[in-house]
């Protein structure tokens, strides 16, 4: 398939699809025909994708639309297939679970339309060969999603959610003008070609980088701009939820992959250790900030930006080692970062697909109100097992083999000859292995608390099993993450182009290797094979059922718990989210999060309550946002008198701003 | 033929990892008593104690769920499989090269996942304050752990764990200084996986400090055999690590007469022996920590493992 027809059908039909939204969005079966259209179209969008990646030639086409001297170009080389391919993977599985959860959307006029427009506005950003159309697309995917975090928009939250969504999206893409602009220089070539055919001075490249950095990075929510994410992901409906947190940042991931590994030329020798440093502290302060929330679906877009981390150290080493020539090197990091960038896409779209049934069998998402939701719905507590086993980097599933390529990667830089760096991979891997473990727990909490225990509200009681729709999109994504774990040779060698699109080489192939094992550099260096790992541990699983029916007594009796005795029936005195997090908020929350417990305890004799009072901060707001708020209004309130001048003051202004850009043109060097 | 026989060797070690471990508990055991001047449990006692709780009914909870009778099988295949992938007393096993030693204390990760999950499962208090600082201690104790392999591999060039030991047992390892550093973290995060003292203590369970009984605690029959067989084949291979990484001396090579594996067993026992005599020794002279002093041991374990790792990343000297 070529990129004509490529863009042209996602293009008709998505359009066709949301104009005929507008209208079905009244009927009762509306959403299900949107929901298995566009399911549709996005399988056919990966499928074309796919066969893009596997011919493997770079495809292009112009078409007279757009700038004047650039049109609008498209193009489906090896790195955009295979974000293509990941984009409508999860699209495709985030339509049919909306088939069956979409249905109970109240207002389905304000999902239906926009839901088809984002699809379309993460597609183009991927296809586009040339600044405009890059931008144009990019900001298209931002409003269509920002249009749909604000579904619920009479409540308050949702609307502060949307506000600061827009803000920062807007902040994004000003400094991706900013920095196109750079990149294209005074010429003004803004087709990638003549980006890419642009000699650019080490100043302007760093410039360059670090615009597109934060550009990108405010979209994919690197720490410290991550704040709008976990409030935007949140409140928009759980399907458009997961394609936010598993594919819009994975959008963003493609496009610093694009400016940072393609258009600009060379890395610098730091960018390397600015960009694995910032993923190493995103990953720890994200998955900390996961610890602490009751939301689940807050919680997990909070793990998203622990994943996005975990990304751009993998980018991030992959830039230091093409600095020195390490090209083996390089092509071993970049695979990781693309791994796990496919990984996060597959479990984090299944966890929020989970979350949403959760949030439609009981109406509240506040894990406080849940509990032993493992009775009443047990395909789903399940399928959310696996995703958070999968996502805690645990073998044999899929998180592990992409944190285990990042961990051989690390053992790489050694040889790396530049003494920032030496210091600082150490450092980032250490963060990468506390941020994998505080993953653990922060997935045994979003697992345990809900569905395990006994249930905490009347309304956890009285939940019922998701739809069959749902649960299908869930089970594939389930076997997606068991598959790429227990087979991550053939993911390696899918994304082997892609990789070698990226820093010129290529890790050798896998799927050749015999019992599928993976050899990331030489055998006797490290190998690692998750299928006979999970053949071993299922025989072992095996033998011990076996073994103990056979030796044992297999007489079962239930009665009450023995609690050590005092068994007490109340589900208040089950540990709540909170209190699981109590240990860990207390070794990491004093520092990060100032967290302070106060305990009030009544002397004896006293009869009142005892009270523990916990506080926290989040640092993060009140040093990089609330100032820039502040700074704003208050630049505001002086700007006020401005408003309300004469006529003769407005045209002394106009005429003073002339003389100054004359002034300015004048003297441009 | 040569595969046959690696298979075999293969199949030999884990039933010899599973043979070994209750007796190097008991051993622990006994030895404490004996430092006590406690006459204490025979050295079998823990073969007995598996027995009897094997032929004992299972009492479940009225509100546990399928997670929960799941869970023991989960943690035994688990803990099972990566004690077989240790050396013990022959080298380059056949299915070493499935797993390296991430892959190893991953697997270990898995298990303790699903143990934290079964602590939440009833809904007990016991069950929430087990799990939620078993959670936190693991936090610290997995980067401690992936920062000693970090060093372990720089200095060998490889994460294979059979590698490892053949390259730390030749003579141009020598002393290093990120060595010595990397084997008091791994004791210590041993120390805290393996929940002994001064972490927790394994001889009770009505301890408000405890952390891995009151997991268990709902447990009881076959359920609670299959977990006690798994935290002990925990501790043998935690011993057998230490062993091969640091004592590398003894292990058979693929490939020598039987009566060289047969020599190989024979000092893999006597590692196992004086490890577990200087695990009762430590434990008989230190008190058991409260619950939020141990972070700060681990935090020790995590920055000597960062240290090591530094330094093997500064110069390939130290």
């Amino acid at each position: 398939m070529n990129v004509e027809f490529h863009a042209g059908f996602l293009l008709f039909s998505l359009l066709a699809l949301a104009a005929a939204a507008i209208p079905l969005a009244r009927v009762p079966r509306g959403p299900v025909i949107i929901y298995g259209a566009a399911a549709a179209i996005a399988a056919v969008a990966a499928l074309s994708g796919a066969i893009a990646a596997a011919r493997g030639i770079p495809l292009q086409v112009r078409l007279p639309l757009g700038l004047p001297a650039v049109g609008v170009r498209l193009q489906l080389d090896a790195l955009s297939s295979i974000f293509v391919l990941i984009v409508n993977l999860a699209a495709t599985l985030a339509s049919l679970y909306a088939v069956g959860y979409g249905r109970h959307e109240q207002e389905q006029g304000r999902v239906l339309p926009f839901y088809c427009l984002f699809l379309l506005g993460m597609n183009l950003v991927l296809i586009a060969d040339d600044a405009f159309t890059f931008l144009v697309a990019w900001e298209f995917m931002s409003l269509s999603s920002w249009a749909l975090v604000l579904v619920q928009h009479r409540d308050d939250v949702n609307r502060n959610a949307g506000f600061l969504y827009l803000s920062m999206a807007a902040f994004g893409t000003i400094t991706l003008l900013f920095a196109f602009g750079v990149l294209a220089g005074s010429a003004g070539g803004y087709a990638f070609a003549d980006i890419r055919a642009h000699e650019l001075g080490r100043l302007s490249a760093a410039f360059a980088l670090v615009l597109a950095l934060i550009g990108t990075g405010s979209k994919a929510g690197l720490v410290p701009l991550h704040a709008w994410l976990p409030p935007a992901h949140s409140a928009a409906p759980s399907h458009v939820s997961a394609l936010m947190s598993g594919v819009m940042t994975k959008v963003a991931v493609y496009g610093f992959v694009r400016i940072a590994f393609d258009l600009l030329g060379p890395p610098d020798w730091w960018w390397g250790t600015l960009v694995l440093s910032i993923g190493g502290i995103t990953a720890a302060v994200g998955i900390l900030y996961a610890l602490m929330q009751d939301d689940l679906k807050r919680l997990l877009a909070y793990s998203s930006v622990e994943n996005i981390g975990v990304i751009f150290v993998g980018l991030g080493l992959a830039l230091a080692f093409e600095a020195y020539d390490m090209r083996a090197a390089a092509a071993l990091a970049a695979t990781a970062a693309l791994f796990h960038a496919f990984n996060h896409s597959v479990f984090k779209s299944l966890l929020f697909f989970g979350a949403g049934a959760v949030q439609h069998a009981t109406g509240t998402r506040s894990m406080a109100n849940l509990g032993g939701l493992i009775h009443k719905m047990p395909a789903t507590a399940f399928l959310f097992l696996v995703g958070s086993f999968a996502i805690s980097a645990l073998p044999p599933f899929n998180g592990f083999a992409s944190e285990w390529l990042a961990f051989q990667a690390i053992l790489l830089s050694p040889e790396v000859p530049d003494w920032g760096l030496k210091f600082a991979v150490p450092a980032v891997g250490a963060l990468l292995a506390l941020s994998a473990a505080l993953a653990a727990a922060c997935f045994v909490r979003a697992f345990g608390i809900p569905f395990l225990g006994r249930p905490r509200t009347a309304a956890a009681e009285q939940a019922h099993e998701a739809d069959r729709f749902s649960l299908s999109a869930m089970g594939a994504l389930a076997m997606l993450c068991l598959l790429a774990g227990i087979l991550p040779g053939i993911v390696i060698d899918v994304l082997a182009p892609a990789v070698n699109s990226m820093v010129g080489a290529r890790m050798p192939v896998q799927s050749a290797l015999p019992w599928l094992t993976i050899v990331p550099i030489a055998e006797s260096r490290s190998s690692y094979n998750g299928l006979i790992l999970f053949v071993f541990i299922v025989l072992a699983a095996y033998f011990s059922v076996y073994a103990i029916h056979w030796l044992a007594s297999d007489k079962v009796r239930r009665g009450p718990a023995w609690d050590c005795g005092f068994p007490d029936p109340r589900p208040q005195t089950q540990y709540t989210a909170s209190s699981f997090a109590q240990p860990i908020r207390r070794v990491y929350g004093a520092l990060i999060f100032r967290a302070r417990e106060i305990v009030d305890m009544p002397p004896p004799g006293d009869l009142r309550a005892a009270r523990l009072t916990v506080t926290m901060r989040d640092l993060v707001w009140e040093w990089f946002y609330a100032p820039v708020a502040v700074g704003v209004l208050r630049t505001a309130d002086r700007m006020n008198p401005l408003q309300f001048q004469t006529i003769r003051r407005y045209l002394a202004f106009v005429f003073l701003a002339l003389v100054l850009l004359l002034t300015v043109i004048a003297l441009w060097p | 033929m040569a595969v046959i026989f690696d298979f075999i060797v293969q199949g030999v070690q884990m039933f010899v990892v599973l043979a070994f471990a209750p007796l190097l508990t008991g051993f622990v055991r006994v030895v404490k008593a004996r430092l006590l001047r406690r006459r204490g449990p025979p050295l079998l006692q823990p073969y007995s104690d598996l027995a009897r709780l094997l032929g004992k009914e299972v009492v479940l909870a009225e509100n546990a769920s399928w997670l929960f009778r799941v869970t023991p099988y989960m943690i035994f295949a688990a803990t099972w499989v990566a004690a077989a992938l240790v050396p013990t007393f022959a080298g380059g096993l056949i299915f070493s090269w499935s797993a390296d030693l991430i892959a190893i204390i991953a697997l270990l990760a898995s298990a303790r996942f699903f143990l934290a999950l079964a602590g939440l499962d009833i809904g007990t208090s016991f069950g929430g304050i087990g799990s939620s600082r078993e959670v936190m201690f693991a936090s610290l104790a997995e980067p401690a752990m992936i920062m000693i392999v970090f060093t372990l591999a720089l200095i060998a060039g490889s994460t294979q764990l059979s590698t490892i030991a053949q390259i730390m047992a030749l003579p141009e390892v020598g002393l290093r200084v990120s060595l010595g550093l990397a084997l008091v973290a791994l004791i210590l995060v041993a120390i805290a996986e393996n929940a002994r003292i001064p972490v927790d203590n394994p001889a009770t369970h009505l301890e408000l400090t405890m952390v891995h009984e009151a997991m268990v605690l709902e447990y009881s029959g076959r359920h609670l055999a299959l977990i006690e067989l798994a935290s002990m084949l925990k501790l043998l291979l935690y011993v057998s690590l230490i062993a091969c990484l640091f004592v590398p001396w003894g292990i058979a090579e693929p490939g020598v007469a039987p009566s060289g594996f047969l020599a190989g067993l024979a000092i893999y026992v006597l590692k196992l022996a004086v490890g577990g005599a200087l695990l009762g020794l430590f434990e008989t002279s230190i008190a058991k920590m409260r619950v939020f002093r141990v972070p700060e041991l681990l935090g020790v374990a995590l920055m000597l493992g960062l240290l090591a790792t530094l330094f093997r990343f500064v110069s390939g000297s130290f």
